[in-house]
């Protein structure tokens, strides 16, 4: 009997003793509010590659943990400290608010623990905030804008007046624009600018009426999107000044914008109807699993899930080898559903970004508006 | 600005401050006459918006009488709604402190928000302009006014008007007005005082969500709506003085004044124009513009 339970003893520990613990990854994304189906299009994304991992990374089962950030800057630092002082998770993934964003990065950056920011485009997260340890795979705000502007000084649009939020996101998509079409010869003439997250347009698109620009470039997004886009076509803008916008203008929001969007150029790191097999794949793959279309959250958590996976099996699944990781994914070739793009030397994605038109339901690519852009990291020092 | 674009903002000024009027006139009823603090009111504003976006398509749509179907079925609604929650809720919040109140309608808020989103979800709407209000008036240059909002405009004028004659002249509104000020001895006169506040209620409700219903097209529907539209609310009442038909309306005219031209001449201090004059009102009358009558 001793023999027998001493035996069954050694086959309960063994197999655990022969493995290394769970590496527990935390999700500190939004799961209410405004923000909750693109927390979900990220976790599920990021869930995505890991079940095509066979639910390991650098040798090591993954167990998930998830608080919901409510997008709440107020509560961030709270919500960053549960997960790693609750949790004793080995690595954050969030978020989609920038302003919670930062707040992990400022924790992160105090205490090591590797993030990957899987939305939040917040210039400074890779500029004055950069850290070792933190990684971006989505975009910076500064990308479409640069994109755009160019886009639009190729168009043959000289003078230009923008709209936008007066906020960090809405500034650093205008900045981006400016940069670059000011750069190629054209001249923002007024930057007009309402409070966030106010949608009363009218008395702005009375001025834009007012300076006739040869175009107008827009950074808003969700609800304000929607509301922009309406307005500006029963202002009767539409049909006299062409409106430019970063992506966000018409993703997630085409059902509700209706024939008011059609004809709306973006700029965006992806789009619909791109042409390459892994997006194919993934988009099948996407389908098969949750029954639903993946849009550019579900890829930006799939590819933060990428991210990981790269720097976790150069260190053999060691979190606290931050150099080893740090190298392997600035070293990699991240072949994402939006094309393959590297991580530059402020971690933030490398990577092309599309002009994409608004045809029917889609925001189908239709060039590549400039090719591996990279943020100029300003104030980055690693 | 030449004298055209002028004009046009002051267009764009009126119309922004009687879509306000609209909405801020149920939340001061319900506060001048029953007393009570009703941070819920947001709320019926987007039950309006999201009763336009799902009632349509059962009404035929937006196109020729679908739209004014979908008003109608939804002010039904909004004022069973209102009786529904004044004689389980509300009418238990009276004699009790502001504190209990604010915790009772904010509670209410949550309610609301995970209701919609379990029913309706998270998404963005949009909610087509009915086809026989789609157009737009050119007024010279590149400058065109969508007709959609100068509907929304007359269909305020007129609530403000009829909601005036009924406050004023009729025997309803002087019981209202009595109700407001003497509870006890108007019940003691006769009056049924918990049916005109139910009725009351049910009304300033049916505002709040006619106020959606007609904002829906120019607005979109979207999450979260309702306590966008509550501080301003507040801060017309507030600066109308709390309870007044009257000051809510001067006051939503002038909101509506500071927020467009704040925005046209000094887009730094947009966001926080109204809120000085709130202040600014409230230093010099610290009731409000007008007293509640």
């Amino acid at each position: 009997m001793k023999t027998l339970i001493a035996a069954l003893a050694t086959a309960l520990v063994l197999p655990a003793a022969a493995q290394s613990p769970k590496l527990k990854v935390g999700f500190m994304l939004p799961y209410s509010g405004t923000y909750a189906a693109l927390g979900d299009a990220i976790e599920k994304g990021f869930r995505l590659y890991m079940t095509e991992q066979g639910g390991r990374v650098g040798g090591r089962e993954i167990e998930y943990v998830k608080v919901d950030d409510e997008s709440d800057p107020a509560k961030a630092t709270d919500n960053v400290n549960k997960l790693i002082k609750r949790d004793n998770v080995d690595v954050l993934v969030g978020t989609v608010h920038s302003g919670v964003a930062m707040a992990m990065a400022k924790v992160a950056k105090d205490n090591g623990t590797l993030l990957i920011i899987p939305n939040a485009g917040a210039v400074a997260v890779t500029g004055p905030m950069c850290a070792q340890n933190i990684f971006r795979s989505s975009f910076s705000n500064w990308q479409p804008g640069y994109a755009m502007g160019e886009v639009a000084a190729k168009r043959g649009a000289k003078k230009v007046v923008t709209i936008t939020w007066k906020y960090a996101a809405g500034d650093e998509s205008v900045g981006g624009f400016k940069e670059a079409f000011e750069k190629n010869g054209g001249q923002v003439v007024k930057e007009l600018s309402l409070p966030f997250p106010n949608v009363e347009f009218q008395p702005l698109l009375t001025e834009i009426a007012a300076i006739k620009p040869d175009a107008v470039y827009t950074f808003f997004a969700g609800g304000g999107a929607v509301k922009f886009v309406k307005d500006y076509a029963a202002a009767g803008l539409k049909k006299t000044i062409p409106l430019y916008g970063a992506g966000f203008l018409t993703d997630g929001t085409l059902e509700a914008q209706g024939a008011d969007a059609d004809g709306l150029l973006t700029t965006l790191h992806y789009g619909d109807g791109l042409d390459n097999p892994k997006d194919k794949s993934f988009r099948a793959a996407y389908q098969k699993a949750y029954n639903a279309v993946p849009d550019v959250y579900a890829v930006q958590g799939y590819d933060a899930a990428q991210m990981l996976a790269i720097g976790l099996n150069a260190s053999k699944g060691d979190v606290s080898k931050k150099a080893e990781i740090a190298k392997a994914i600035e070293t990699a070739k991240i072949d994402s559903p939006r094309g393959a793009f590297t991580i530059g030397a402020s971690h933030n994605p490398v990577q092309d970004m599309y002009l994409r038109q608004v045809i029917g339901k889609d925001n189908k690519v239709i060039a590549i508006a400039t090719k591996a852009l990279a943020d100029p990291g300003r104030g980055c020092k690693m | 600005m030449d004298s055209a674009t002028f004009a046009v903002q002051c267009l764009n000024a009126l119309q922004y401050g009687l879509l306000l009027f609209l909405i801020a006139s149920g939340l001061t009823l319900i506060f001048g006459v029953m007393g009570v603090i009703n941070l819920a009111h947001g709320s019926f504003y987007m039950i309006g918006a999201y009763m336009a976006y799902a009632l349509a398509p059962a009404l035929g749509g937006t196109a020729g009488l679908g739209f004014i179907a979908t008003l109608l079925v939804g002010l039904v609604l909004a004022i069973v709604l209102g009786y529904a929650l004044e004689w389980t809720f509300f009418s238990f919040l009276y004699e009790r402190e502001h504190l209990q109140q604010v915790l009772m309608t904010y509670g209410l808020i949550l309610v609301f928000e995970e209701l919609r989103s379990l029913t309706l979800g998270d998404d963005v709407h949009g909610v087509a302009v009915p086809a026989w209000l789609s157009g737009s008036i050119p007024l010279g240059g590149l400058m065109s006014y969508p007709v959609y909002r100068l509907f929304i405009s007359g269909v305020c004028v007129a609530l403000a008007l009829a909601m005036y004659a009924v406050l004023s002249r009729t025997r309803l509104g002087m019981a209202i007005r009595a109700g407001s000020t003497n509870r006890e001895m108007v019940a003691s006169l006769g009056i049924d005082v918990k049916q005109l506040f139910r009725v009351m209620f049910a009304a300033g409700v049916a505002l709040a969500t006619l106020a959606g219903m007609l904002a829906a097209p120019v607005s979109s529907v979207y999450p979260g709506m309702g306590s966008q539209v509550l501080i301003i609310c507040f801060v017309v009442v507030v600066i109308g003085g709390l309870g007044s038909v009257r000051g809510a309306f001067a006051a939503a005219l002038l909101v509506g004044a500071v927020d467009t031209f704040g925005k046209v001449f000094f887009p730094q201090a947009a966001g926080v124009l109204v809120y000085v004059l709130m202040a600014a009102v409230l230093l010099w009358r610290p009731e409000g513009l007008f007293k509640a009558t």
